[in-house]
């Protein structure tokens, strides 16, 4: 089964940090993705672009409403994701634990609906 | 004869229905499809088991039609994901049976209480899907209207289907924090029952005796793990005094006062045993410190006199293992009946700048009766006041009342 392992945090945490603090986050993310790649179990991964730049739309009655900013305003963000191809939730939320975002943020997995 | 079959069938249902319910929702990964397609297999059955009589493996009968009936559902939908699941099913269905069904119904037990499923619905669940209690059974017995229940087991299976949650046992890594959520669950059901002295409750009377029967399962399955057989100890022990837990009248009596003999000696004869093959692993618990907490009770009963220093030690491993505010209540008054009523008001002011105990009433409960031992009787009576405010028994508020006015003007 696939799962979206969906990321989300406090984007302020990223600023607040020193450069080497950065880095070792870039790395601790890095052998992670690399960690699912030589388990062979990794469909792709990205990292998004700050909240700040998102653009919500949605059409009304044939007209559509663009907004600048992200469609919830809560603290935490989404900030990447991993898509996974594992046996069950159980494996996927194996995984989830392992991911450095749970520790700074949130991971929320949700299965991929097979069409 | 026609009767006979009937009833056959019924029996059929209540004895096998959770093994082939764990068998079908395993290979399927569908609890609800499972269940739906397994109860048109016992209409099927009292339909024509009267006129053709009852089949030499009815079990097997029964898994035959259920996974015709699965196969079938998934064919009228075609865009149905589980392809791979019919295709396994109609793959197995021209084989052989097999002589013995496995029995599934553990890993059925853990998919019930998968830590993603809601805590509040576990127990229901397993209620509903191992054991076949309708909605609105559980429901009563929970306290919940039957519709906002039936709406939470829909939400819960769904939930197992479409996240993925496996059925299985989990690796021996994860098993004993897997395990924990799984006795939790049957010991939340047992409580529910508990609460109910009288058994005035039909629904929830049967909830204690339900949930033994799925402890006893467990003990069954995993005969080994000492938690498994301490929960088992703990709930016939408590089962077991029952009947002397109240008066012909409906009055409460408390433990010291019960008479031994209404107590049903062959379950304290079987907690006894389970206590034992627990102890044997050398692993200590929650649930086997307070199964040997009832047990050091009811032989203080039966001698007329209580351990009492076996049972501070022992409710002193309880803090220690569950940190509850509730071990430490009971810690408390075992070390007055050791050390005299002042020793045990300190032990229980040390609990009461928890929060949870303030609306608690066995914690006010326990103050008045160790106020009222070292003739504080106006903080007693105070106390007191607040444990019955609290109760809602009437029994048990009426006890409560009584030794209120025994403290006098």
């Amino acid at each position: 089964m696939q799962y979206l392992l969906a990321l989300f945090m406090d984007e302020s945490g990223w600023e607040k940090m020193t450069p080497e603090q950065q880095q070792q986050g870039v790395a601790a993310y890095g052998a992670y993705t690399e960690a699912l790649k030589s388990a062979g179990v990794l469909v792709g991964s990205n990292r998004l672009r700050p909240s700040a730049s998102a653009t919500t739309i949605r059409t009304t009655n044939g007209k559509t409403q663009v907004l600048d900013g992200p469609f919830a305003e809560s603290k935490e963000q989404l900030a990447g994701y991993y898509l996974i191809n594992v046996a069950d939730l159980d494996a996927a939320m194996q995984w989830a634990g392992r991911c450095p975002a749970a520790q700074h943020g949130i991971v929320e997995v949700r299965a991929i609906w097979a069409m | 004869m026609c009767e006979e079959t009937h009833a056959a069938a019924e029996a059929v249902a209540r004895r096998s229905r959770g093994k082939l319910v764990a068998y079908l929702a395993a290979r399927w990964g569908d609890v609800a499809a499972a269940e739906d397609a397994l109860s048109d297999a016992f209409a099927m059955a009292l339909d024509r088991w009267p006129r053709e009589g009852c089949p030499d493996n009815p079990e097997a009968w029964l898994l035959t039609v259920a996974r015709r009936k699965l196969i079938d559902a998934a064919r009228r939908q075609r865009e149905d994901p589980n392809t791979d699941a019919l295709e396994m099913l109609a793959g197995t269905e021209c084989n052989e049976l097999p002589d013995e069904i496995p029995d599934r119904r553990l890993a059925l037990l853990f998919a019930c209480a998968h830590p993603a499923i809601d805590e509040a619905v576990r127990a229901p669940l397993m209620l509903q899907v191992v054991l076949g209690l309708e909605a609105a059974q559980v429901a009563s017995a929970f306290l919940i209207s039957p519709a906002a229940m039936a709406q939470r087991l829909v939400r819960a299976k769904v939930k197992i289907r479409d996240a993925g949650i496996p059925f299985r046992v989990p690796e021996r890594s994860e098993l004993p924090e897997r395990l924990d959520v799984v006795l939790g669950a049957i010991y939340a059901c047992f409580s529910e029952g508990w609460t109910d002295a009288c058994a005035t409750d039909v629904a929830r009377r049967e909830l204690a005796s339900e949930a033994i029967y799925l402890g006893r399962l467990l003990a069954e399955l995993m005969p080994d793990d000492p938690e498994v057989c301490g929960l088992q100890a703990l709930m016939l022990y408590a089962e077991a005094r029952r009947p002397a837990r109240r008066s012909a009248e409906g009055r409460f009596i408390p433990l010291r006062m019960q008479d031994a003999r209404l107590w049903d000696a062959a379950m304290i004869a079987e907690a006894e045993a389970a206590l034992r093959r627990a102890s044997v692993a050398r692993h200590i618990g929650r649930y086997q410190l307070e199964a040997a907490i009832q047990s050091a009770h009811i032989e203080g009963v039966r001698t007329g006199r209580v351990a009492w220093d076996a049972v501070v030690h022992l409710y002193d491993g309880l803090v220690q293992v569950t940190e509850s505010p509730v071990a430490q209540i009971n810690r408390a008054v075992a070390i007055a009946e050791r050390d005299g009523a002042a020793k045990g008001m300190e032990a229980l002011e040390a609990v009461s700048a928890d929060a949870r105990v303030s609306a608690y009433q066995p914690y006010w409960a326990a103050r008045a009766y160790l106020l009222a031992q070292m003739g504080a009787r106006e903080e007693a009576r105070r106390a007191y006041e607040v444990a019955i405010g609290l109760e809602r028994d009437p029994a048990l508020r009426e006890y409560l009342l009584e030794r209120c006015a025994e403290l006098g003007e």
